[in-house]
Protein backbone atom coordinates (compact mmCIF):
# COMPACT_ATOMS: atom_id res chain seq x y z
CA UNK A 1 0.00 0.00 0.00
CA UNK A 2 1.27 3.47 -0.86
CA UNK A 3 1.80 5.87 2.05
CA UNK A 4 2.58 9.58 1.84
CA UNK A 5 5.59 11.04 3.68
CA UNK A 6 3.32 12.28 6.46
CA UNK A 7 1.70 8.87 6.83
CA UNK A 8 5.12 7.14 6.91
CA UNK A 9 6.10 9.48 9.71
CA UNK A 10 2.99 8.56 11.71
CA UNK A 11 3.72 4.86 11.18
CA UNK A 12 7.32 5.29 12.34
CA UNK A 13 6.17 6.86 15.60
CA UNK A 14 7.11 10.44 14.77
CA UNK A 15 3.69 11.70 15.92
CA UNK A 16 3.53 9.73 19.15
CA UNK A 17 2.59 6.25 20.21
CA UNK A 18 -1.19 6.43 19.91
CA UNK A 19 -0.95 7.76 16.36
CA UNK A 20 1.54 5.03 15.53
CA UNK A 21 -0.79 2.33 16.87
CA UNK A 22 -3.65 3.86 14.89
CA UNK A 23 -1.58 3.91 11.71
CA UNK A 24 -0.53 0.27 12.26
CA UNK A 25 -4.21 -0.70 12.46
CA UNK A 26 -5.08 1.16 9.24
CA UNK A 27 -2.09 -0.24 7.33
CA UNK A 28 -2.93 -3.80 8.39
CA UNK A 29 -6.57 -3.37 7.34
CA UNK A 30 -5.43 -1.80 4.07
CA UNK A 31 -3.28 -4.86 3.46
CA UNK A 32 -6.04 -7.33 4.28
CA UNK A 33 -8.57 -5.60 2.01
CA UNK A 34 -6.10 -4.74 -0.79
CA UNK A 35 -6.35 -0.96 -0.45
CA UNK A 36 -4.06 0.98 -2.76
CA UNK A 37 -3.69 3.85 -0.31
CA UNK A 38 -5.30 5.71 2.56
CA UNK A 39 -7.93 8.40 2.02
CA UNK A 40 -8.57 11.44 4.22
CA UNK A 41 -11.82 11.40 6.18
CA UNK A 42 -13.90 14.41 7.25
CA UNK A 43 -15.89 12.79 10.03
CA UNK A 44 -15.71 9.86 12.45
CA UNK A 45 -18.36 8.15 14.58
CA UNK A 46 -16.89 5.84 17.23
CA UNK A 47 -18.73 2.73 18.44
CA UNK A 48 -17.61 0.88 21.55
CA UNK A 49 -18.68 3.37 24.21
CA UNK A 50 -20.92 1.38 26.57
CA UNK A 51 -18.93 -0.18 29.37
CA UNK A 52 -21.31 -3.15 29.03
CA UNK A 53 -19.65 -3.94 25.68
CA UNK A 54 -16.12 -2.64 26.27
CA UNK A 55 -15.36 -4.20 29.63
CA UNK A 56 -12.09 -3.53 31.46
CA UNK A 57 -10.00 -4.50 28.44
CA UNK A 58 -11.55 -1.84 26.26
CA UNK A 59 -11.28 0.75 29.01
CA UNK A 60 -7.57 -0.02 29.49
CA UNK A 61 -6.91 0.27 25.77
CA UNK A 62 -8.66 3.65 25.54
CA UNK A 63 -6.80 5.00 28.58
CA UNK A 64 -3.51 3.92 27.03
CA UNK A 65 -4.32 5.71 23.75
CA UNK A 66 -5.46 8.83 25.61
CA UNK A 67 -1.93 9.34 26.97
CA UNK A 68 -0.79 11.01 23.74
CA UNK A 69 -3.50 10.55 21.11
CA UNK A 70 -5.70 13.34 19.69
CA UNK A 71 -8.64 13.31 17.29
CA UNK A 72 -7.74 15.04 14.01
CA UNK A 73 -11.25 15.32 12.56
CA UNK A 74 -14.75 15.83 13.91
CA UNK A 75 -15.45 12.75 16.03
CA UNK A 76 -18.63 11.86 17.90
CA UNK A 77 -19.60 8.92 20.10
CA UNK A 78 -22.15 6.13 20.14
CA UNK A 79 -24.57 5.83 23.07
CA UNK A 80 -23.08 4.96 26.47
CA UNK A 81 -24.49 2.46 28.97
CA UNK A 82 -26.30 5.18 30.93
CA UNK A 83 -27.16 8.87 31.05
CA UNK A 84 -23.91 10.66 31.89
CA UNK A 85 -25.69 12.96 34.34
CA UNK A 86 -28.84 11.16 35.55
CA UNK A 87 -27.63 7.60 35.91
CA UNK A 88 -28.75 7.34 39.51
CA UNK A 89 -32.41 7.97 38.73
CA UNK A 90 -32.09 5.46 35.86
CA UNK A 91 -31.33 2.77 38.43
CA UNK A 92 -27.70 2.21 37.36
CA UNK A 93 -25.43 0.87 40.09
CA UNK A 94 -22.44 2.99 41.06
CA UNK A 95 -19.75 0.42 40.17
CA UNK A 96 -20.93 0.37 36.55
CA UNK A 97 -21.33 4.16 36.50
CA UNK A 98 -17.78 4.75 37.71
CA UNK A 99 -16.31 2.58 34.93
CA UNK A 100 -18.59 4.16 32.32
CA UNK A 101 -17.46 7.65 33.34
CA UNK A 102 -13.80 6.53 33.08
CA UNK A 103 -14.49 5.43 29.49
CA UNK A 104 -16.00 8.85 28.73
CA UNK A 105 -13.02 10.60 30.35
CA UNK A 106 -10.61 8.72 28.11
CA UNK A 107 -12.59 9.80 25.03
CA UNK A 108 -12.67 13.39 26.30
CA UNK A 109 -8.87 13.37 26.63
CA UNK A 110 -8.66 12.06 23.09
CA UNK A 111 -10.47 15.18 21.89
CA UNK A 112 -13.66 13.33 20.98
CA UNK A 113 -16.97 15.23 21.31
CA UNK A 114 -19.03 13.74 24.11
CA UNK A 115 -22.26 13.44 22.16
CA UNK A 116 -23.25 9.80 22.76
CA UNK A 117 -25.86 9.23 20.08
CA UNK A 118 -26.52 6.71 17.31
CA UNK A 119 -27.95 9.54 15.16
CA UNK A 120 -24.92 11.85 14.89
CA UNK A 121 -26.49 13.21 11.70
CA UNK A 122 -29.17 14.82 13.91
CA UNK A 123 -26.62 16.16 16.39
CA UNK A 124 -24.08 18.18 14.45
CA UNK A 125 -21.98 15.45 12.82
CA UNK A 126 -23.41 15.88 9.36
CA UNK A 127 -21.26 14.77 6.41
CA UNK A 128 -22.24 15.73 2.89
CA UNK A 129 -22.64 13.82 -0.39
CA UNK A 130 -19.48 12.08 -1.61
CA UNK A 131 -17.38 12.73 1.50
CA UNK A 132 -15.20 9.94 2.86
CA UNK A 133 -15.96 9.24 6.51
CA UNK A 134 -15.28 6.42 9.01
CA UNK A 135 -18.37 5.53 11.03
CA UNK A 136 -18.84 2.67 13.42
CA UNK A 137 -22.50 2.65 14.36
CA UNK A 138 -24.15 0.18 12.01
CA UNK A 139 -27.48 2.04 11.62
CA UNK A 140 -25.72 5.38 11.06
CA UNK A 141 -23.36 3.70 8.56
CA UNK A 142 -26.35 2.64 6.47
CA UNK A 143 -28.00 6.06 6.79
CA UNK A 144 -24.80 7.93 5.84
CA UNK A 145 -24.03 5.75 2.80
CA UNK A 146 -27.59 5.49 1.54
CA UNK A 147 -29.49 8.64 2.45
CA UNK A 148 -26.65 11.19 2.61
CA UNK A 149 -24.40 9.60 -0.02
CA UNK A 150 -21.26 9.89 2.12
CA UNK A 151 -18.86 6.93 1.97
CA UNK A 152 -17.96 4.62 4.82
CA UNK A 153 -17.33 0.97 5.54
CA UNK A 154 -18.79 -0.66 8.65
CA UNK A 155 -16.02 0.20 11.09
CA UNK A 156 -15.40 -1.50 14.42
CA UNK A 157 -14.59 0.58 17.51
CA UNK A 158 -10.76 0.49 17.21
CA UNK A 159 -10.67 1.06 13.43
CA UNK A 160 -12.99 4.08 13.66
CA UNK A 161 -10.86 5.51 16.45
CA UNK A 162 -7.72 4.86 14.40
CA UNK A 163 -9.30 6.90 11.59
CA UNK A 164 -9.96 9.73 14.03
CA UNK A 165 -6.38 9.80 15.40
CA UNK A 166 -4.84 9.88 11.90
CA UNK A 167 -7.62 11.57 9.89
CA UNK A 168 -7.50 8.69 7.41
CA UNK A 169 -8.98 5.32 6.48
CA UNK A 170 -7.91 2.65 3.94
CA UNK A 171 -9.46 3.16 0.51
CA UNK A 172 -11.50 -0.01 -0.13
CA UNK A 173 -15.07 -1.31 -0.03
CA UNK A 174 -17.78 1.36 -0.03
CA UNK A 175 -15.25 4.18 -0.49
CA UNK A 176 -15.01 3.04 -4.12
CA UNK A 177 -17.89 3.75 -6.56
CA UNK A 178 -17.83 0.29 -8.23
CA UNK A 179 -18.60 -1.33 -4.88
CA UNK A 180 -21.72 0.76 -4.27
CA UNK A 181 -23.95 -1.05 -6.81
CA UNK A 182 -27.02 -3.10 -5.82
CA UNK A 183 -26.80 -6.86 -5.26
CA UNK A 184 -30.50 -7.55 -4.62
CA UNK A 185 -33.71 -5.85 -5.81
CA UNK A 186 -36.62 -5.72 -3.35
CA UNK A 187 -39.95 -5.04 -5.08
CA UNK A 188 -42.13 -3.48 -2.41
CA UNK A 189 -45.77 -4.57 -2.78
CA UNK A 190 -46.78 -4.17 0.84
CA UNK A 191 -48.43 -0.94 1.91
CA UNK A 192 -46.09 0.99 4.18
CA UNK A 193 -48.15 3.11 6.55
CA UNK A 194 -46.00 3.59 9.64
CA UNK A 195 -42.24 4.04 10.14
CA UNK A 196 -42.48 0.67 11.93
CA UNK A 197 -43.44 -0.96 8.61
CA UNK A 198 -40.07 0.20 7.28
CA UNK A 199 -38.42 -1.31 10.34
CA UNK A 200 -40.11 -4.69 9.72
CA UNK A 201 -39.25 -4.52 6.01
CA UNK A 202 -35.60 -3.74 6.79
CA UNK A 203 -35.42 -6.68 9.14
CA UNK A 204 -36.88 -9.00 6.50
CA UNK A 205 -34.79 -7.76 3.57
CA UNK A 206 -31.57 -7.47 5.62
CA UNK A 207 -31.71 -11.19 6.33
CA UNK A 208 -31.96 -11.92 2.60
CA UNK A 209 -29.34 -9.39 1.50
CA UNK A 210 -26.72 -10.58 4.05
CA UNK A 211 -23.78 -8.18 3.52
CA UNK A 212 -24.96 -7.03 0.07
CA UNK A 213 -26.67 -3.83 -1.11
CA UNK A 214 -30.47 -4.02 -1.48
CA UNK A 215 -32.29 -1.84 -4.00
CA UNK A 216 -35.89 -0.98 -3.05
CA UNK A 217 -38.43 -0.38 -5.80
CA UNK A 218 -41.94 0.85 -5.15
CA UNK A 219 -41.51 2.94 -1.99
CA UNK A 220 -43.76 5.95 -2.66
CA UNK A 221 -42.71 8.16 0.18
CA UNK A 222 -40.13 7.97 2.95
CA UNK A 223 -39.07 10.74 5.32
CA UNK A 224 -36.16 10.89 7.73
CA UNK A 225 -37.90 8.73 10.36
CA UNK A 226 -38.78 5.97 7.89
CA UNK A 227 -35.26 5.92 6.41
CA UNK A 228 -33.69 5.92 9.86
CA UNK A 229 -35.82 2.90 10.90
CA UNK A 230 -35.10 1.09 7.65
CA UNK A 231 -31.33 1.68 8.02
CA UNK A 232 -31.23 0.32 11.56
CA UNK A 233 -33.23 -2.81 10.78
CA UNK A 234 -31.23 -3.65 7.63
CA UNK A 235 -28.00 -3.49 9.61
CA UNK A 236 -29.22 -5.68 12.46
CA UNK A 237 -30.61 -8.77 10.71
CA UNK A 238 -27.88 -8.75 8.07
CA UNK A 239 -24.52 -7.15 7.55
CA UNK A 240 -25.96 -4.48 5.24
CA UNK A 241 -23.96 -1.22 5.06
CA UNK A 242 -25.90 0.50 2.26
CA UNK A 243 -29.19 0.42 0.33
CA UNK A 244 -30.76 2.28 -2.56
CA UNK A 245 -34.40 3.30 -2.93
CA UNK A 246 -35.64 4.31 -6.40
CA UNK A 247 -36.66 7.97 -6.49
CA UNK A 248 -35.55 8.54 -2.90
CA UNK A 249 -31.83 7.97 -2.30
CA UNK A 250 -29.17 9.97 -4.21
CA UNK A 251 -27.28 7.12 -5.91
CA UNK A 252 -30.28 5.07 -7.04
CA UNK A 253 -29.96 5.83 -10.76
CA UNK A 254 -28.23 2.58 -11.64
CA UNK A 255 -29.03 -0.33 -13.90
CA UNK A 256 -30.72 -3.15 -11.96
CA UNK A 257 -31.78 -5.30 -14.90
CA UNK A 258 -29.33 -8.08 -14.12
CA UNK A 259 -29.76 -8.06 -10.37
CA UNK A 260 -31.57 -10.89 -8.58
CA UNK A 261 -34.88 -9.79 -7.09
CA UNK A 262 -37.45 -10.65 -4.43
CA UNK A 263 -40.82 -9.18 -3.46
CA UNK A 264 -41.88 -7.80 -0.11
CA UNK A 265 -45.63 -8.43 0.16
CA UNK A 266 -48.20 -7.61 2.83
CA UNK A 267 -47.89 -11.22 3.96
CA UNK A 268 -44.12 -10.78 4.39
CA UNK A 269 -44.73 -7.64 6.42
CA UNK A 270 -47.13 -9.45 8.74
CA UNK A 271 -44.69 -12.32 9.11
CA UNK A 272 -41.73 -10.00 9.75
CA UNK A 273 -43.77 -8.30 12.47
CA UNK A 274 -44.89 -11.52 14.11
CA UNK A 275 -41.38 -13.03 14.35
CA UNK A 276 -40.46 -9.99 16.46
CA UNK A 277 -43.16 -10.70 19.05
CA UNK A 278 -42.66 -12.95 22.05
CA UNK A 279 -45.16 -13.97 24.74
CA UNK A 280 -45.66 -11.85 27.82
CA UNK A 281 -46.90 -8.54 29.12
CA UNK A 282 -44.37 -5.71 28.80
CA UNK A 283 -42.90 -4.30 32.02
CA UNK A 284 -40.65 -1.86 30.14
CA UNK A 285 -41.52 0.32 27.15
CA UNK A 286 -39.00 2.23 25.08
CA UNK A 287 -38.88 4.24 21.87
CA UNK A 288 -35.90 5.85 20.19
CA UNK A 289 -33.83 3.10 18.57
CA UNK A 290 -32.28 4.80 16.64
CA UNK A 291 -32.52 7.94 18.80
CA UNK A 292 -35.75 9.95 18.30
CA UNK A 293 -35.96 12.85 15.88
CA UNK A 294 -37.73 16.10 16.82
CA UNK A 295 -40.75 15.01 14.78
CA UNK A 296 -41.04 11.78 16.75
CA UNK A 297 -40.87 13.73 20.01
CA UNK A 298 -43.63 16.00 18.70
CA UNK A 299 -45.84 12.96 18.00
CA UNK A 300 -45.05 11.53 21.44
CA UNK A 301 -45.89 14.82 23.14
CA UNK A 302 -49.30 14.86 21.43
CA UNK A 303 -50.00 11.25 22.36
CA UNK A 304 -48.91 11.67 25.99
CA UNK A 305 -50.55 15.04 26.61
CA UNK A 306 -52.82 14.70 29.63
CA UNK A 307 -52.08 10.99 30.12
CA UNK A 308 -50.18 9.12 32.78
CA UNK A 309 -47.74 6.27 32.15
CA UNK A 310 -48.03 3.23 34.41
CA UNK A 311 -44.76 1.45 33.76
CA UNK A 312 -41.13 2.35 33.03
CA UNK A 313 -41.14 4.25 29.73
CA UNK A 314 -37.84 5.43 28.19
CA UNK A 315 -37.70 7.98 25.40
CA UNK A 316 -34.18 7.76 23.97
CA UNK A 317 -32.67 10.70 22.09
CA UNK A 318 -29.57 12.85 21.81
CA UNK A 319 -29.04 15.94 23.96
CA UNK A 320 -29.16 18.07 20.83
CA UNK A 321 -32.64 16.88 19.83
CA UNK A 322 -33.77 17.09 23.48
CA UNK A 323 -32.68 20.75 23.55
CA UNK A 324 -34.80 21.47 20.46
CA UNK A 325 -37.68 19.61 22.06
CA UNK A 326 -37.36 21.68 25.26
CA UNK A 327 -37.69 24.89 23.25
CA UNK A 328 -40.63 23.52 21.28
CA UNK A 329 -42.45 22.62 24.50
CA UNK A 330 -42.57 18.87 23.76
CA UNK A 331 -40.26 17.77 26.59
CA UNK A 332 -42.52 19.22 29.23
CA UNK A 333 -45.58 17.30 27.97
CA UNK A 334 -43.58 14.08 27.71
CA UNK A 335 -42.11 14.33 31.21
CA UNK A 336 -45.40 15.42 32.81
CA UNK A 337 -46.84 12.03 31.82
CA UNK A 338 -44.15 10.24 33.82
CA UNK A 339 -42.18 9.09 30.76
CA UNK A 340 -38.41 9.47 31.17
CA UNK A 341 -35.94 10.87 28.71
CA UNK A 342 -32.94 8.54 28.37
CA UNK A 343 -30.16 10.78 27.07
CA UNK A 344 -26.68 9.59 26.02
CA UNK A 345 -27.91 5.99 26.11
CA UNK A 346 -30.66 3.61 24.97
CA UNK A 347 -32.51 0.40 25.88
CA UNK A 348 -29.99 -1.70 23.94
CA UNK A 349 -26.71 -0.55 25.52
CA UNK A 350 -27.96 0.18 29.06
CA UNK A 351 -27.87 -2.93 31.29
CA UNK A 352 -31.69 -3.17 31.59
CA UNK A 353 -31.67 -6.98 31.81
CA UNK A 354 -29.71 -6.57 35.05
CA UNK A 355 -32.28 -4.08 36.33
CA UNK A 356 -34.88 -6.84 36.52
CA UNK A 357 -37.01 -6.15 33.45
CA UNK A 358 -38.26 -9.13 31.48
CA UNK A 359 -40.47 -8.04 28.56
CA UNK A 360 -39.77 -4.92 26.49
CA UNK A 361 -42.23 -3.21 24.15
CA UNK A 362 -40.58 -1.09 21.45
CA UNK A 363 -41.18 0.23 17.93
CA UNK A 364 -37.73 -0.87 16.72
CA UNK A 365 -36.89 -4.15 15.01
CA UNK A 366 -33.22 -3.50 15.74
CA UNK A 367 -33.89 -3.13 19.47
CA UNK A 368 -35.94 -6.37 19.44
CA UNK A 369 -33.04 -8.19 17.78
CA UNK A 370 -30.38 -7.12 20.29
CA UNK A 371 -32.59 -7.26 23.40
CA UNK A 372 -33.43 -10.87 22.56
CA UNK A 373 -29.72 -11.66 22.34
CA UNK A 374 -29.41 -10.20 25.84
CA UNK A 375 -32.04 -12.67 27.08
CA UNK A 376 -35.11 -10.39 27.21
CA UNK A 377 -38.49 -11.03 25.64
CA UNK A 378 -39.73 -8.43 23.16
CA UNK A 379 -42.94 -6.98 21.69
CA UNK A 380 -42.66 -5.04 18.44
CA UNK A 381 -45.41 -2.43 17.88
CA UNK A 382 -45.99 1.03 16.36
CA UNK A 383 -45.21 4.16 18.39
CA UNK A 384 -48.92 4.79 19.13
CA UNK A 385 -49.31 1.29 20.56
CA UNK A 386 -46.14 1.70 22.62
CA UNK A 387 -47.81 4.71 24.25
CA UNK A 388 -51.01 2.70 24.84
CA UNK A 389 -48.92 -0.09 26.39
CA UNK A 390 -47.11 2.37 28.65
CA UNK A 391 -50.28 4.11 29.79
CA UNK A 392 -52.37 0.93 30.19
CA UNK A 393 -53.64 0.49 33.74
CA UNK A 394 -52.76 -2.63 35.74
CA UNK B 1 9.57 -26.76 6.89
CA UNK B 2 9.50 -23.06 6.14
CA UNK B 3 6.37 -21.18 4.97
CA UNK B 4 6.29 -17.54 3.94
CA UNK B 5 3.07 -15.57 4.42
CA UNK B 6 2.14 -11.94 4.95
CA UNK B 7 3.01 -9.95 8.08
CA UNK B 8 0.04 -8.50 9.94
CA UNK B 9 2.03 -7.53 13.04
CA UNK B 10 5.80 -7.78 12.85
CA UNK B 11 7.61 -9.77 15.54
CA UNK B 12 9.52 -12.88 16.56
CA UNK B 13 8.23 -15.70 18.76
CA UNK B 14 8.70 -19.39 19.37
CA UNK B 15 6.26 -21.85 20.91
CA UNK B 16 4.14 -24.96 20.62
CA UNK B 17 1.45 -25.03 17.93
CA UNK B 18 -2.18 -25.04 19.07
CA UNK B 19 -4.05 -25.75 15.86
CA UNK B 20 -7.74 -25.33 15.01
CA UNK B 21 -9.24 -26.10 11.62
CA UNK B 22 -12.31 -23.95 12.44
CA UNK B 23 -12.61 -20.17 12.98
CA UNK B 24 -12.29 -18.75 16.48
CA UNK B 25 -14.26 -16.04 18.29
CA UNK B 26 -12.29 -14.33 21.05
CA UNK B 27 -15.37 -12.51 22.39
CA UNK B 28 -17.32 -15.12 24.31
CA UNK B 29 -15.03 -17.85 23.00
CA UNK B 30 -11.87 -17.28 25.08
CA UNK B 31 -11.73 -16.47 28.79
CA UNK B 32 -9.74 -13.20 28.99
CA UNK B 33 -8.42 -13.95 32.50
CA UNK B 34 -7.21 -17.53 31.97
CA UNK B 35 -6.74 -17.89 28.22
CA UNK B 36 -8.97 -20.96 28.17
CA UNK B 37 -11.05 -21.63 25.06
CA UNK B 38 -14.62 -21.82 26.32
CA UNK B 39 -16.72 -21.80 23.15
CA UNK B 40 -19.09 -24.73 23.46
CA UNK B 41 -18.46 -27.47 20.94
CA UNK B 42 -15.28 -25.85 19.60
CA UNK B 43 -12.60 -28.40 18.73
CA UNK B 44 -10.17 -26.65 21.11
CA UNK B 45 -12.64 -26.24 23.99
CA UNK B 46 -10.80 -26.59 27.30
CA UNK B 47 -7.33 -25.87 25.84
CA UNK B 48 -5.50 -22.68 26.74
CA UNK B 49 -4.02 -20.22 24.26
CA UNK B 50 -1.48 -18.76 26.74
CA UNK B 51 2.09 -18.82 25.38
CA UNK B 52 1.12 -20.97 22.36
CA UNK B 53 1.53 -20.32 18.68
CA UNK B 54 -2.18 -20.17 17.92
CA UNK B 55 -3.00 -21.45 14.44
CA UNK B 56 -6.55 -21.06 13.02
CA UNK B 57 -8.12 -20.09 9.68
CA UNK B 58 -9.68 -16.74 10.69
CA UNK B 59 -11.51 -14.87 13.41
CA UNK B 60 -15.29 -14.56 13.71
CA UNK B 61 -17.91 -12.94 15.94
CA UNK B 62 -18.04 -9.52 17.60
CA UNK B 63 -15.44 -6.81 17.04
CA UNK B 64 -15.17 -6.64 20.85
CA UNK B 65 -12.94 -9.71 20.31
CA UNK B 66 -10.03 -7.36 19.61
CA UNK B 67 -10.33 -6.01 23.16
CA UNK B 68 -10.43 -9.55 24.58
CA UNK B 69 -7.05 -10.21 22.92
CA UNK B 70 -5.74 -7.00 24.50
CA UNK B 71 -6.94 -8.15 27.91
CA UNK B 72 -5.31 -11.58 27.45
CA UNK B 73 -2.02 -9.81 26.72
CA UNK B 74 -2.37 -7.57 29.79
CA UNK B 75 -3.02 -10.70 31.90
CA UNK B 76 -0.02 -12.52 30.45
CA UNK B 77 -2.34 -15.14 28.89
CA UNK B 78 -2.07 -14.23 25.22
CA UNK B 79 -0.72 -16.58 22.56
CA UNK B 80 2.94 -15.80 21.74
CA UNK B 81 2.09 -15.65 18.03
CA UNK B 82 -0.90 -16.03 15.69
CA UNK B 83 -0.89 -17.78 12.32
CA UNK B 84 -4.01 -17.46 10.10
CA UNK B 85 -5.03 -18.57 6.63
CA UNK B 86 -6.82 -15.27 6.02
CA UNK B 87 -6.72 -12.71 8.79
CA UNK B 88 -9.80 -10.44 9.22
CA UNK B 89 -10.44 -7.18 11.07
CA UNK B 90 -11.02 -8.54 14.59
CA UNK B 91 -7.83 -10.58 14.85
CA UNK B 92 -5.69 -8.06 12.93
CA UNK B 93 -6.74 -5.18 15.18
CA UNK B 94 -6.42 -7.38 18.27
CA UNK B 95 -2.90 -8.50 17.35
CA UNK B 96 -1.77 -4.94 16.69
CA UNK B 97 -3.13 -3.38 19.87
CA UNK B 98 -1.87 -6.33 21.95
CA UNK B 99 1.48 -6.51 20.08
CA UNK B 100 1.19 -10.21 19.28
CA UNK B 101 3.26 -11.24 16.23
CA UNK B 102 0.72 -12.19 13.56
CA UNK B 103 1.13 -13.65 10.07
CA UNK B 104 -1.44 -14.81 7.53
CA UNK B 105 -1.67 -16.27 3.99
CA UNK B 106 -0.08 -19.44 5.33
CA UNK B 107 -1.23 -22.97 4.50
CA UNK B 108 -2.12 -23.80 8.07
CA UNK B 109 -2.99 -27.46 7.55
CA UNK B 110 0.71 -28.16 7.06
CA UNK B 111 1.38 -27.23 10.71
CA UNK B 112 1.13 -30.26 13.03
CA UNK B 113 -0.54 -29.71 16.42
CA UNK B 114 2.04 -29.81 19.20
CA UNK B 115 5.03 -29.11 16.97
CA UNK B 116 7.58 -26.39 17.79
CA UNK B 117 6.93 -23.35 15.62
CA UNK B 118 9.02 -20.23 15.07
CA UNK B 119 7.44 -17.06 13.72
CA UNK B 120 9.65 -14.26 12.42
CA UNK B 121 7.88 -11.52 10.48
CA UNK B 122 6.28 -13.21 7.48
CA UNK B 123 8.15 -16.50 8.01
CA UNK B 124 6.75 -19.53 9.83
CA UNK B 125 9.25 -22.35 10.53
CA UNK B 126 8.55 -25.74 12.14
Amino acid sequence: MHLTGEEEKMLAGGEGRATQKAMQILVALGKIYDAERLVKVSSVQVSGVSYKNLGDAGLEFLSELAKDGKARVKTTLNPAGMSLTDWKSQGIESGFAEKQLEVIDAYRKLGVEITCTCTPYLAGNEPTFGQHIAWGESSAVVYANSVIGARTNREGGPSALAASLTGRTPLYGLHISENRVPTLVAEVQAQLRFPEDFSAMGYFVGRMAKDGIPYFKGIRHAGLEELKSLSAALASSGGVAMFHAAGITPEAEVDTSRVESLTFSSKDRTEATSVLNDEGTPDFVSVGCPHCSLKELSTLAQLLDGRRVNREFWVCCSREVKRQSDLAGYSNLIEKSGAKFALDTCMVVAPIEEMGYKVVATNSAKACHYLRNAGLRVRFMPLEECVLEATRKG
Amino acid sequence: MRLVGRTIFEGKAEGTALVSSSPLSFYGGVNPDTGEIVERGHELQGKTVAGMVLVFPNGKGSTVGSYVMYRLAKNGKAPCAIVNSKCETIVAVGAIISEIPCVDMVEIKKIRPGSKVRVDGATVEF
